[in-house]
């Protein structure tokens, strides 16, 4: 049945309390542009000039292929390679061989050389393409100083295959050091570019190895090697891959838990995480997101897919942002947290599983992390109008938006923004329809001026040619882009967003009510937006902090009251989660109604993208965005956490799903606030 | 079948019982115990002992030579002399009536300690400061009767108050005195400390054991908030040697000796123990034995759990001994185990008998230069696996070999000074070693000549293969030298705002350099985060190898100018160089004791609950 014990168990009474940090006064540091210096002098001087970055001090200089000797010769590596070769019967140099064999096909072979041709052709390449690239200066002072103190590692953001060249091509022009990259596989299919990148600093790693124990060992010691000999700074990326919704992902642990190994084991006195966020006014790969999360497949990175993509240089695709967050250190993340002296009963060199506390620790860190990530990204005011365009087309004004009633609500938003203490670009010193035109037109592909009235560029091409299928879908694909643009700013409105939900659909203006829906919404949707495991209290502290702040809401002892003024903040949150709300009560009902007995995981997304597509065809859905295969399936995850489907083991085939359809239906119904929360409790238990 | 295996359990039970009651009835005090104690001669004086020598270095008023805030003699210390050169006091040790000059520089440069800032010491002690005794009167009317000597005279509490901590000597020199015995007692023998322990259980008096006076373990604290009367009882005057066997190679002893008498008196027989702790000119055998003490030498000697083979004890409950002296017993848990490292808190050891060895024929000293700490390391840790390690071998790090430097005595010869200034040339350019990575290992070999001239050979070609170059014997001997007389380089320090402690630990050979590395920084990480303006100098040397670690000791001390509380600052570094010992896998202690410590252990403050005083 139905657990809400969860629920119940995060009493009100024992909450810790919220202390509250005023968002406004957060000091963020300034932007330089490292472009302007590029368009003033000389791209082959700049590749060519002399580049001495400082270097840990740490530091044991020693060459890439010395490197791949360390870790052969490695106590870490023999006993695996014992262990492998005893238990699969081969010789123990064979299984050395195989080492040998993955390590080269993992291995960097980070040169000058190829740093400096990249340096001048990415010169070329960024000034056709970006209006400019900011950084803040202060980040990388920051940086440079940590460098010399500790091994780090550099955490950015990942949203467009441009991030790791960014990030190498600005640590090379603040004469840093450059980092080495783990990344994945799927580049080696470009013969040239795999190589090019491999001399760039990155190192590859297959992307699942599940059970392969010698390919952990040689993957985990190898990053630990080049961490504990301050090699270079190391960089990975902690959502794994990158976003196709612009959304933070979910933080994979395995790179940061060998990342925090040499410390936690007692082998260097500290690692310097630093959370990098890159923030794009136009995402490259915009429509390509969106087409992928449709169900077309993304298409294999090859060399000859990329010239094709020569096009893109000639458009123009605004700003980049790139903020380096703070260092945060490992050993004060871990200050009273891990107790260090576990690892000093067995030796170090023997592969262990993470205890318990360790993994809870790493995965709040992680999070934490990411959470980082968020708050340091720039938004740009685009993000504010696909906002305010999805909910007007949502709201069935397909006629469009008058620019002025735009502008007017894009500068309600702007504010509301601000005082939720989001880090917003927005040009004060030029008038707002300046910057929402402006705006407007850098996202030509996706929007449509006319007539004074803006319209998301729905209909493109001959209409008459396509069913009606094929023009949901690509009216869907501009949704969706727009969406991912939207999607920016939802780590902003989120927590606000799930509380105003929350006082929407709960049956009191009692606060222990309000708050029992926002942890059942909170719960549901923590697979979906990032949300600090065991932080519930925190978060709903914040955003009734937020609201209060904002006007929104009154807060006391035991009521939670909506504000006259406070309608439209209120009505704008709602209207932001609204999608997810409506498209979480779809994939249940699907699995209600339309789930067969042999319904397995692989074939969920194409059922339930069909079941969608009637529902979106006979107009019972208003969002197109639900056809998004990354909310479905978050929300496949969310149900099975909940154990509303289960995976059934050993069934005829792999990864066969049940649904306990009592379970899923009652979910669905208090998803669309038709059950409180407080009933399902006690239904189920 | 069941009921018979039923029945050998209840068998076995009834026999496990028996041998409770057995071991309990050891435990159990004579019957009739409170019948008065009566005055009766020592039985230890009435018998001659052994030794006769009557030389001993420790009076009973330890005013008459120690000093009453500081390190050892009052006669030995280093000044700063007209000239501002540092000097060394006195005529006890080599170094004495010498000029050290490059120790001001060192001090100025390793702490920002000019001659300019200086802090005075409260020159003498006040006894007005000192709290009046709480007496117990029934206690000392019986205690007189039994004829054993006692004080209550302020001086002579103020001396036992305390051991060599830093807070400890650091108040002194303010000439602050908190909570100190109000009593002190010196028995003369075994039997006196039996009447003594029954009076005070009889009086709930409290008795706190003072041998040396050199713990550093806060064991002679004395709770503030104690009531009772407390007694501290002295053992410096249970100093005889009661009898050595030639033929097992044993010698008993009253616990109370302090280590240079028993190795000068055992000398005079041809003798001696081999255990010699850093503090063996001031502590005390008991103390040892209640600290689970390490000597320098335990390579060739052992430890001293190695070295004892028989303790008497005086528990409340009454004396426990062993009933014989065979070499090992396999009858249940060693009862020794219990009373090494229970720094007073079970009972006071009155009598030990240790191991003897002959005097060695032939001593050796030597040392080794590496090019860095890491190649060190490696070096003694392959010393160890051969199981070939001298008597002695330390491994200092750069900046202790730099402080060892600093500490040379003016040379006398041009020629010395001119040999010296080759060899350095010849380390740094010749070899090319970097003066700021390199290290030294000294050595002391120990026994027939021609097996320490193969040993020392076997030693040096490992070094070889380490990098070590050979540095000569002088060397050597300095730096073993120089560690009687780094404990009265604190109270210099102390005079010119300088602070320092030094602590120590045991940890498996693998994490020996990660603890090094990670504890120095450590240190120096938390002296910056508690607003410490000076950066702190923070060194170690591996002073111990085993077969399975080494015993690595850590010296940190900081210039405290600007600091409101510098003791809380100094506790609150140390506490947290302690906490990354443990998480590096490091042990609490390796031969200080850790009575004040436990609580890093065990969460709880298990001071309060073993104090002494509670008996």
């Amino acid at each position: 049945m139905l657990n809400f014990s969860v629920f119940v168990g995060q009493r009100m009474a024992s909450k810790v309390v919220y202390s509250p940090r005023d968002p406004m006064l957060k000091k963020r540091d300034d932007f330089e542009d490292v472009l302007e210096e590029r368009r003033r002098s000389s791209d082959l001087r700049y590749a060519l000039r002399c580049y001495t970055p400082v270097l840990y001090k740490g530091l044991t200089p020693c060459k890439a292929s010395e490197l791949k000797t360390m870790v052969l010769g490695s106590d870490q590596l023999h006993y695996v390679v014992n262990q492998v070769s005893r238990e699969s019967g081969v010789s123990v140099d064979e299984v050395q061989a195989e080492a040998s064999v993955i390590l080269e096909e993992m291995a960097q072979r980070l040169q000058l050389s190829t740093i400096r041709f990249f340096a001048f052709t990415l010169s070329k390449v960024f000034k056709a393409m970006f209006r400019s690239i900011c950084v803040n200066e202060e980040g990388l002072q920051r940086l440079q100083q940590v460098i010399q103190e500790h091994p780090v590692v550099l955490l950015p953001s990942h949203r467009s295959y441009m991030d790791f060249l960014l990030m190498s091509y600005i640590l090379y022009t603040y004469d840093l050091p450059l980092p080495v990259i783990a990344a994945g596989m799927d580049f080696m299919g470009m013969k040239v570019v795999g190589e090019m990148l491999r001399m760039s600093g990155a190192f590859f790693i297959r992307r699942s190895f599940g059970g392969d124990k010698l390919y952990w060992a040689v993957f985990s010691e190898y990053v630990k090697t080049m961490l504990r000999n301050g090699f270079a700074p190391l960089e990975f990326f902690l959502e794994g891959t990158r976003s196709r919704t612009a959304k933070s992902l979910t933080p994979k642990l395995g790179l940061l838990n060998i990342a925090m190994d040499p410390f936690l084991k007692g082998e260097v006195f500290d690692v310097s995480l630093v959370p990098v966020s890159i923030s794009y006014e136009r995402v490259l790969e915009e429509t390509l997101y969106a087409r992928e999360l449709l169900g077309v497949p993304k298409p294999k990175e090859s060399t000859s897919g990329l010239f094709k993509a020569r096009r893109v240089l000639s458009e123009d695709y605004g700003s980049i942002h790139v903020y380096f967050g703070p260092p945060v250190s490992v050993r004060s993340l871990a200050e009273g947290r891990v107790n260090r002296s576990q690892f000093s009963l067995v030796p170090r060199h023997i592969p262990m599983r993470p205890s318990e506390d360790v993994h809870g620790f790493v995965n709040d860190a992680a999070y934490r992390l990411v959470r980082a990530q968020e708050d340091n990204m720039v938004l740009k005011p685009w993000v504010l109008l696909a906002s305010l365009l999805l909910q007007n087309q949502a709201a069935g004004k397909n006629q469009g938006v008058p620019l002025g009633e735009l502008i007017q609500q894009a500068v309600w938003l702007r504010d509301l923004c601000r005082q939720f203490g989001a880090f917003l670009h927005w040009p004060d010193h030029v008038p707002p329809s300046e910057v929402v035109s402006s705006s407007l037109s850098l996202h030509s592909g996706l929007v449509r001026v006319s007539e004074d009235r803006v319209f998301l560029a729905l209909e493109q091409g001959p209409p008459c040619s396509l069913t009606a299928e094929e023009e949901l879908l690509s009216q869907a694909v501009v949704v969706l882009s727009c969406a991912s643009y939207r999607n920016q700013v939802l780590h902003v409105f989120l927590r606000p967003a799930l509380l105003a939900s929350a006082i929407h659909t709960a049956s009191s203006s009692q606060k222990q009510d309000v708050y029992n829906n926002f942890l059942f919404l909170r719960n549901m949707f923590s697979n979906e937006f990032i949300l600090c495991p065991g932080a519930a209290v925190q978060d709903f502290e914040e955003a009734c902090y937020l609201l209060t702040k904002s006007g929104a809401l009154h807060v006391n002892q035991h009521e939670v009251l909506a504000t006259e003024r406070g309608h439209r903040t209120l009505a704008f949150l709602t209207g932001v989660l609204d999608p997810f709300l409506q498209g979480y009560q779809l994939v249940c009902r699907f699995l209600c109604e339309d789930a067969t007995e042999a319904l397995t995981e692989r074939r969920f997304v194409p059922a339930v993208r069909e079941f969608i597509i009637k529902h979106l065809l006979k107009g019972r859905l208003r969002y197109p965005e639900v056809l998004s295969s990354d909310l479905q399936r978050n929300a496949l995850a969310a149900l099975l956490r909940l154990g509303a489907v289960q995976k059934v083991q050993g069934g005829e085939e792999p990864g066969a799903l049940k649904v306990n359809r009592v379970m899923v239906n009652s979910l669905e119904d208090t998803l669309g606030g038709r059950l409180s929360t407080q009933k399902a409790l006690r239904a189920h238990l | 079948m069941a009921s018979s295996s039923c029945g050998g359990g209840s068998d076995r039970q009834m026999a496990a019982q028996h041998r409770l009651s057995i071991i309990a009835g050891h435990l159990q005090r004579p019957s009739g115990s409170n019948t008065a104690i009566l005055a009766a001669e020592c039985k230890a004086q009435a018998s001659k002992p052994f030794v006769s020598s009557e030389r001993r270095t420790v009076p009973r008023r330890r005013q008459e030579i120690m000093k009453w805030n500081g390190w050892g003699y009052s006669d030995s210390k280093f000044v700063y002399n007209k000239k501002g050169q540092a000097e060394f006091t006195g005529r006890r040790y080599k170094l004495s009536g010498m000029i050290i000059p490059g120790l001001k520089d060192w001090m100025e440069n390793t702490f920002g300690a000019t001659l300019q800032h200086k802090t005075t010491a409260t020159p003498a002690l006040n006894s007005s400061a000192v709290p009046p005794p709480t007496l117990n009167e029934a206690f000392m009317e019986e205690l007189k009767s039994t004829g054993i000597p006692f004080s209550a005279d302020a001086e002579d509490r103020v001396f036992r108050a305390h051991g060599h901590c830093l807070h400890e000597i650091f108040a002194l020199r303010e000439g602050k005195i908190g909570r100190v015995p109000d009593m002190v007692v010196w028995p003369n023998c075994h039997n006196d400390v039996v009447k003594i322990v029954e009076l005070a259980c009889k009086h709930n008096v409290c008795l706190i054991p003072y041998g040396g006076g050199t713990s550093v373990s806060s064991a002679l604290e004395c709770p503030p908030e104690e009531s009772r009367s407390i007694v501290s009882l002295d053992t410096s005057q249970m100093n005889r040697i009661l009898w050595i066997d030639e033929k097992n190679l044993t010698a008993h002893v009253e616990a109370g000796i302090i280590g240079q008498d028993l190795e000068n008196l055992l000398n005079e027989s041809g003798y001696c123990t081999g255990h010699e702790p850093d503090s063996m000119e001031f502590s005390s055998l008991g103390g040892w034995v209640a600290t689970r003490a390490s000597g320098m030498k335990k390579n060739i000697y052992g430890n001293i759990e190695d070295l004892v083979i028989h303790i008497k004890m005086v528990t409340p409950q009454g004396v426990i001994e062993k009933s014989c002296q065979g070499p090992r017993m396999s009858t249940g848990p060693d009862i020794h185990h219990f009373i090494m490292g229970s720094e007073g808190t079970l009972g006071v050891i009155t009598e030990v008998t240790m191991k003897i060895r002959p005097v060695p024929e032939y001593q050796k000293y030597g040392s080794v230069v590496f090019p860095n700490f890491e190649q060190g390391v490696a070096c003694l840790r392959e010393v160890a696996r051969q199981r070939c390690a001298p008597a002695s071998i330390r491994l200092m790090d750069n900046e202790q070999f730099k402080f060892g430097h600093a500490l040379k005595p003016q040379v006398s010869s041009i020629f010395t000074s001119f040999l010296d200034g080759l060899k350095k040339f010849y380390i740094t350019k010749f070899k090319g070693f970097d003066p700021n990575r390199l290290c030294v290992a000294t050595l002391l070999f120990e026994g027939d000549r021609e097996k320490v001239l193969q040993h020392e050979k076997q030693v040096y070609d490992i070094a070889a293969k380490f990098g070590g170059l050979a540095a000569g014997e002088d060397n050597g001997q300095r730096g073993y030298m120089l560690t009687f007389v780094i404990a009265y380089l604190r109270d210099l320090g102390m005079d010119y705002y300088v602070i320092g402690e030094s602590f120590e630990t045991s940890v498996p050979w693998d994490r020996v350099l990660d603890i090094c590395r990670n504890v120095k920084a450590r240190i120096v990480y938390e002296c910056k985060d508690k607003g410490v303006q000076f950066p702190p100098l923070s060194t170690c040397r591996v002073t111990q190898t085993y077969d399975a670690g080494a015993c690595v000791y850590f010296y940190f001390a900081f210039n405290y100018r600007g600091l409101g509380d510098p003791v809380h600052v100094y506790e609150q570094v140390e506490h947290a160089a302690r906490e990354e010992i443990l998480a590096n896998g490091g042990s609490l202690s390796h031969h200080h004791g850790a009575l004040r410590l436990s609580a890093l252990l065990s969460g709880t403050d298990a001071v309060a609950n073993v104090w002494p005083g509670s008996w």
